[in-house]
């Protein structure tokens, strides 16, 4: 049995010390030790995706950093996006277009594109295909999840267009 | 695919990274962003006792204008490489080349010194570093050296980094006016490792081509300078560049190695068409791009 070590950091919004192993992966203590499962665990070594989170306001593969590094981090799951405009309407457009079959790629797909949205408000095609790259869906081929995110920046777009508008009036 | 047990410290000094590395000796290894190291030890390919977190040593994470050239801190994030000004107006070869590396998620983390300690023969930034005449800065428990990035590549995963030594920083000479830089890679996929790339730095004067450095990566054990086919492209004139002596001389003084996708005779064509593809790019008319 490993030592247990205290790591403090912040989760989804809210700072707290937890005990982990030193080498237990920030993938498996988001699922294994705070019983967070949004993050799924494909490749374990970088390559599918699947356990795409944030760390800093930045995606990053959870596979690839150890608990323990995330001390003093800021950490945001899937599970943290509850309530966010953009992962909301992320999440809809994916289900709209039938982006997902067995869902196992969908945590990082939208972890993703939505920080592709964020910095590129209005991709091309070629731009989000580029952006997904990295992800890996073995169910759903990737059209659907390439359409899935256009549709979300355009309804993003439309709307900032029409609050722009108010807001100027 | 879990890495074997290992103790962390996050080291706040060269001092503290000294004493520990000469401690644990071959079983302590640094480790930057991770984007390589953790992949192999989850394969148990690698199996440090220490893990040594360069995240915390100040000053590692800087990009600055110094009367050498632009320095770039060893912890400087890709992202970083790719989001910075300074690098964009004193080095637009290296922000060119951020986007050729596997992926956004991965771009957050992995960082320049990483990327260049862990020498990897079909990664871009030792090519590109090639192409630029960086020198890198190191430090260990007898202080400072700079080498410059010819000296520094040995082989595949393999540099002159000595026991204990880290990349501290690189500095990328400041660029003659008349520089003009381009990267281009085969690739089966956006974001793999390339199956051959090329770096070129080419001053002209005037329309002359007074100097060129033209790197490949993914060609043989480590990322090469092509001197000779350099040489005979210095003197060429914009605009009407002959890249037949340029190409041959490459054939004859590099000699490509298979990897696990592409024999070598498929590089050696690869090699050809992409330093074809980059001389007609840099050369064949007035558009500049600066590198
Ligand atoms: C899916 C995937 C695709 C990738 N595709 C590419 C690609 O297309 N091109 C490419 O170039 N790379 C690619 N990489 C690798 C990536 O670029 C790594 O970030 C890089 O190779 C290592 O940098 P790092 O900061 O992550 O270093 P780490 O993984 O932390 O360390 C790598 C090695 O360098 C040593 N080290 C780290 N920092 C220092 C230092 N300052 N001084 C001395 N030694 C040090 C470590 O001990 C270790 O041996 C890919 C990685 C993944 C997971
Ligand atoms: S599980 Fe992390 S990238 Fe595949
Ligand atoms: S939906 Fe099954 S892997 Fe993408």
């Amino acid at each position: 049995m490993d030592s247990l070590f205290p790591v403090t950091l912040t989760l989804n919004g809210v700072t707290a010390t937890h005990e982990v192993s030193q080498r237990t992966t920030l993938a498996d203590f988001l699922r294994q030790t705070v019983g967070l499962t949004a993050t799924h665990i494909g490749c374990e070594h970088g390559v599918c995706g699947a356990c795409t989170v944030f760390v800093d306001g930045r995606i990053a593969r959870a596979c690839l950093m150890f608990a323990i590094q995330a001390e003093g981090r800021d950490i945001r799951t899937l599970e943290g996006f509850a309530g966010d405009r953009r992962m909301e309407v992320l999440q809809r457009h994916f289900h709209e277009r039938n982006a997902l079959q067995c869902g196992f790629c969908t945590s990082g797909m939208l972890a993703t594109a939505h920080q592709l949205l964020e910095g590129s408000p209005d991709p091309s095609r070629e731009e989000v295909r580029e952006s997904l790259s990295g992800n890996f869906c073995r169910c759903t081929g990737y059209h659907a999840i390439v359409d899935a995110t256009l549709d979300a920046a355009a309804e993003l777009n439309a709307a900032a267009v029409a609050t722009g508008g108010e807001a100027a009036c | 695919m879990k890495a074997a047990p290992f103790d962390y410290v996050r080291v706040s000094s060269l001092d503290e990274l000294g004493e520990l590395a000469a401690a644990y000796g071959d079983d302590a290894q640094v480790i930057a962003g991770g984007q390589s190291l953790v992949p192999a030890m989850a394969m148990r390919m690698a199996r440090p006792k220490l893990l040594l977190d360069l995240c915390d040593l100040p000053g590692l994470a800087d990009i600055r204008l110094t009367p050498e050239g632009l320095e770039i801190g060893a912890m400087v994030r890709y992202f970083e490489l790719a989001a910075s000004p300074l690098v964009a107006a004193h080095a637009p070869l290296v922000s060119a080349a951020v986007p050729l590396i596997a992926h956004e998620a991965i771009r957050s983390r992995g960082t320049l010194g990483g990327n260049l300690a862990h020498a990897d023969p079909a990664s871009e930034m030792p090519a590109v570093m090639l192409a630029l005449g960086a020198v890198i800065t190191i430090a260990g428990s007898n202080g400072a050296r700079r080498i410059p990035a010819a000296e520094f590549f040995i082989g595949t995963y393999e540099t002159a980094l000595r026991p204990g030594e880290i990349i501290t920083a690189i500095t990328l000479p400041a660029a003659p006016v008349g520089r003009r830089g381009a990267i281009d890679e085969v690739v089966r996929r956006s974001g793999d490792y390339a199956a051959v790339g090329a770096a070129f730095a080419i001053d002209l004067e005037g329309e002359t081509v007074a100097g060129a450095r033209l790197a490949f990566f993914a060609v043989c054990e480590r990322a090469v300078l092509a001197e000779k086919a350099a040489a005979a492209l210095c003197g060429q004139r914009l605009g009407h560049v002959d890249p037949a002596p340029v190409l041959d001389a490459l054939a004859e003084e590099i000699t490509p190695v298979a990897d696990l996708h592409n024999r070598a005779e498929t590089k050696r064509h690869l090699m050809k068409v992409l330093a074809g593809r980059l001389l007609q790019r840099l050369l064949s008319g007035e558009k500049s791009t600066h590198g």
